[in-house]
């Protein structure tokens, strides 16, 4: 349905080919999260792995801190609507993650758990092989606790909701578990290529 | 889920000088609730398309039309055509109502804290509209931040509501007037003495607006899982 009057303002074409259907580029970096922003203390913090409520393996922010480390730059997309280019994060992938544990994921699925009490479901398969990571820096410093510091899950090619914020650790889930915004009419996969913003798309 | 559907234009007016109300008829068979939000679909002839997010302003007993307020952003490309573009008789691509989390409803009760800043509003105006409505005997208290008098969204609406309901109080922070202070310890402590302690808090704005608000919020007692926070843009203004 064309829209009486709208023109618009198309993006140049190198552009518009890495902006997934809906999305527009922006420069800045918004900040989209359910309340304040959580007060975490460094030295109270702990990342786990979990099978359900049985924990696999956890770590301090100085074990963590000492896991091998990637860098990772490309391109990322809010269900909201805005797209940005070139982000540059460093973390530590969950194939890394899953080697310092010395174990192979239990199951086929999981929740990303925040320490605001977020979650949010990812296929163990969209995680693995190079594909996410728990960053720790972005544009080479800390990430800021406005952008989910001192850690984020980073799964660029999914909607960044899956990208949790202030991550706590990943439950291991038997079947595929809906999260917080799943639960609430947001689609269970979330490929921006797809555009898979709602349940149904 | 929400399928994208013809929506009419039926009322436009100017409701501050950078803010235009826009009056949507949408054909939704189920209420939707305070706080969410549609998302709109500009075509060009050519097919490039545009979306966008926009909070609602209007109550839920009215659904058959779902108010919009859409503030004019510089350079703004969607925005710039409700502005100067869109008029009554024209129809929208619209699909909603969308979240699940920035959403008050008469069951939750109350004291029900409301914060906003600049257009950041519109979703409170949904909910203290539909508390006034659906469950008047909720206290409420809206702490509002705008530049000018001039920029007060709902102005004479919120002047009377003040005026004329019991149970609601305005305080509004007029950062560029004479005298204008912004949203601090103090004026926040102030609306929590006269509110008491909230159940609910909505704080809606711009990032660097939302995050202020809400950590003076959680230093002055206000326990974190019951504020609920709406923003937009980055870091810095």
């Amino acid at each position: 349905m064309v829209t009486r009057g709208f023109t618009g303002r198309r993006p140049p074409r190198p552009e518009a080919e890495r902006l997934p259907p809906g999305q527009y580029l922006t420069e800045d970096f918004p900040v989209l999260q359910l309340g304040p922003t959580p007060r975490i203390d460094p030295a109270r913090w702990s990342f786990t792995l979990r099978e359900g409520s049985k924990p696999l393996k956890s770590w301090t922010w100085a074990e963590f801190d000492s896991l091998p480390r990637t860098r990772w730059k490309g391109d990322i997309h809010c269900v909201t609507k805005w797209s940005k280019f070139d982000t540059a994060w460093e973390g530590v992938t969950i194939d890394d993650l899953l080697a310092a544990a010395g174990i192979a994921a239990p199951t086929a699925y999981l929740l990303a758990e925040g320490y605001d009490d977020y979650t949010t479901n990812v296929p163990v398969a969209d995680l693995t092989e190079g594909k996410a990571m728990v960053a720790t820096r972005y544009a080479g410093e800390p990430i800021t606790p406005d952008h989910g510091g001192p850690a984020r899950l980073l799964v660029p090619h999914l909607y960044f909701w899956k990208s949790a914020k202030w991550v706590k650790g990943l439950r291991f889930t038997k079947v595929d578990e809906a999260g917080f915004w799943e639960l609430r009419g947001y689609h269970m996969y979330g490929d921006p290529w797809r555009e898979q913003r709602f349940t149904g798309d | 889920m929400p399928i994208w559907q013809e929506s009419r234009i039926v009322a436009a007016a100017a409701e501050t000088p950078r803010v235009r109300r826009l009056t949507l008829a949408v054909g939704w068979t189920r209420p939707f609730r305070a706080g969410q939000h549609v998302d709109v679909r500009l075509t060009a002839p050519d097919g490039y398309q545009a979306q966008r997010s926009y909070s609602i302003a209007s109550s839920p007993t009215n659904p058959g039309t779902i108010d919009l307020l859409i503030e004019r952003l510089d350079d703004g490309e969607v925005s710039g055509f409700f502005a100067d573009v869109a008029e009554p008789g024209d129809a929208i691509e619209l699909r909603g109502p969308i979240g699940g989390a920035f959403v008050w409803e008469p069951a939750q009760g109350g004291p029900l804290l409301l914060v906003g800043g600049g257009s950041g509003v519109v979703p409170l105006l949904a909910m203290l509209r539909h508390r006034a409505e659906a469950a008047p005997g909720v206290p409420a208290l809206l702490l509002y931040s705008a530049r000018t008098a001039a920029d007060v969204i709902a102005r004479d609406e919120l002047m009377r509501r003040d005026a004329g309901e019991p149970g609601f109080r305005l305080r509004l922070a007029l950062t560029r007037e004479p005298g204008g202070r912004r949203i601090d310890a103090a004026r926040i402590g102030e609306a929590l003495a006269a509110l008491g302690a909230p159940a609910h808090t909505f704080v809606c704005g711009s990032n660097p607006f939302v995050s202020a608000v809400s950590d003076l919020l959680v230093d002055a007692g206000v326990p974190a899982a019951t504020i609920r926070t709406e923003r937009f843009g980055g870091e810095t203004p």
